[in-house]
């Protein structure tokens, strides 16, 4: 049973109580006869609050039923409308999408993207003025430079290379290494998405991209003449952007 | 102000400013400048017009009118991904400039590339720009992923999006990797030499991956032009298609992810 609040009630009762009184001499309702009994006792106190009141007369007529004429069309016991039942909030429209606080993008984004742009150009273009791009002298597939090696990002690639099988290092573990973060989403079903309810998926990826991060370290900055494992501040660098 | 000159004569301030009004007031400039723009005249900072800067620019094609508090913090997404597309819109600039002075040959590479940075005006300059926003790329590509990561925003609904930055990931990857032997120094010889000799084990087809790769079966001026074609027309053509639907699947999935 749907609690209906009190003032709905009460309007309720009120404009029964007036069609009532009109609909005097009409033939009287059935089913109804003993609920509007219940509530003609306060609603008669209303009424007459209402019309002792300090509403001003001209509003009081205004506000005063139509009249009622034989011809007119009424429900039962003279009803012009009633209350058929009380919608709560929520119970047909589910909002989903809750109310987010938000701001303009403009100036609030775009301002800052705009900054950050200018710094970065500004850091690549200071950058470019005082250190110059490696050119080293024209290619020769008769001079094999030693060490040879791959650009900085493959270069956890090639230090896998002094472990493993080529095919393992430069094919398998690579492809293996996309595949898990392509299917990452779909592999993690922890719906959680602050760090600290997910400790797993984070110490797995910090532990995956350190990994990467040192064997790069180690590939551009510790190896050097044949691949083999040196310490830079004794035998000098062997990296090149 | 007009009238500080004993002859009334205006000051050039006040000149300047007249025909600074009367440009905003012209037809090309109203028909350049939608209404809402901050260029037009009297602009005013209001609700309606902040949101018409957007919806009636072509930014509109970027950013909604509106987004998450949250998101507009620098702590949140550290400009990662956005700093991404901006270096490539700089890589693009300073690319097509090299491309006026480079041919892809063996014969012709080393030298216009030298003769680029000694004798083109600006040239070594903008070399160092496309190198080195070239590494940045890879770096904030690199970071951004990681940033996303640690956010969990990989999760339901951005899944898909998230498959979609693994893709550009590769292609940044790949972008860098064929700009690499361009030079055609001992450097991008024998760093792409190392490189590709890792593709070659791929298991099965690993030797036809290598010849498709190289033009041939050694790196040679085919492998030269064949790199330069995927790095200057190919790869760029196909990540551009994949960032455009990596910014849309951002909206369509609900904004940027979060709060936490």
């Amino acid at each position: 049973m749907v609690d209906i609040p009190e003032h709905l009630l009460k309007r309720a009762a009120e404009a029964r109580a007036r069609a009532m009184g009109q609909a005097e001499e009409s033939s009287g309702d059935s089913g109804e006869q003993e609920t509007s009994q219940a509530v003609d006792a306060d609603t008669s106190e209303v009424a007459t609050s209402a019309e002792t009141g300090k509403v001003s007369s001209a509003l009081l007529e205004r506000s005063a039923p139509a009249t009622q004429t034989a011809e007119s069309p009424t429900g039962p016991g003279g009803h012009t409308q009633r209350l058929l039942t009380v919608v709560k909030a929520g119970s047909i429209q589910d909002v989903k999408a809750l109310p987010a606080d938000k701001v303009h993008t403009w100036p609030h984004l775009l301002l800052g993207e705009f900054v950050a742009i200018l710094l970065v150009t500004g850091f690549v273009l200071i950058f470019s003025i005082f250190v110059n791009a490696p050119l080293l002298e024209l290619a020769n597939f008769n001079e094999t430079p030693n060490p040879s090696k791959a650009p900085w990002y493959f270069l956890g690639l090639q230090e896998l290379l002094t472990m493993f099988h080529p095919m393992v290092a430069g094919v398998t573990i690579p492809g293996v290494g996309i595949f898990l973060l392509i299917l990452a989403p779909y592999i993690d079903k922890n719906p959680e998405k602050a760090p600290e309810r997910r400790k797993f998926a984070v110490s797995l990826m910090t532990v995956h991209l350190m990994f990467w991060a040192i064997l790069v370290i180690i590939g551009s900055f510790f190896r050097g003449p044949g691949f083999n494992f040196i310490f830079p501040w004794e035998s000098g660098l062997f990296f090149d952007f | 102000m007009s009238q500080n000159g004993t002859n009334g004569r205006k000051s050039p301030m006040d000149t300047l400013k007249k025909i600074g009004e009367k440009t905003q007031g012209s037809q090309a400039w109203v028909s350049i400048f939608r209404p809402g723009s901050i260029f037009r005249k009297g602009y005013a900072d209001n609700p309606r017009n902040r949101s018409y800067v957007v919806m009636n620019s072509v930014l509109y094609h970027l950013h909604p009118v509106k987004v998450k508090r949250h998101g507009v913090k620098v702590s949140y997404t550290l400009c990662l991904g956005g700093l991404s597309f901006f270096l490539f819109i700089l890589l693009t600039v300073t690319g097509i400039f090299l491309m006026f002075f480079y041919r892809p040959t063996a014969a012709a590479a080393w030298d216009d590339i030298s003769s680029l940075q000694t004798s083109v005006t600006f040239g070594l300059l903008v070399r160092n720009m496309h190198r080195w926003a070239a590494h940045l790329m890879v770096l904030t590509v690199f970071l951004h992923m990681a940033r996303v990561f640690y956010h969990g925003a990989y999760k339901p609904p951005r899944e898909f999006n998230w498959v979609i930055g693994v893709v550009l990931l590769t292609l940044t990857l790949l972008l860098s990797f064929t700009g690499y032997l361009l030079p055609w120094d001992q450097l991008a010889l024998w760093a792409v030499t190392v490189g590709t000799n890792m593709m070659g084990f791929t298991p099965v087809f690993g030797e036809q991956v290598r010849f498709v790769l190289l033009g041939g079966v050694d790196i040679g001026t085919d492998t030269l032009l064949r790199w330069y074609v995927l790095h200057v027309l190919l790869l760029p053509f196909v990540i551009v298609i994949f960032m455009a639907i990596h910014f849309w699947r951002v909206r369509k999935d609900g904004g940027i992810s979060g709060p936490l």
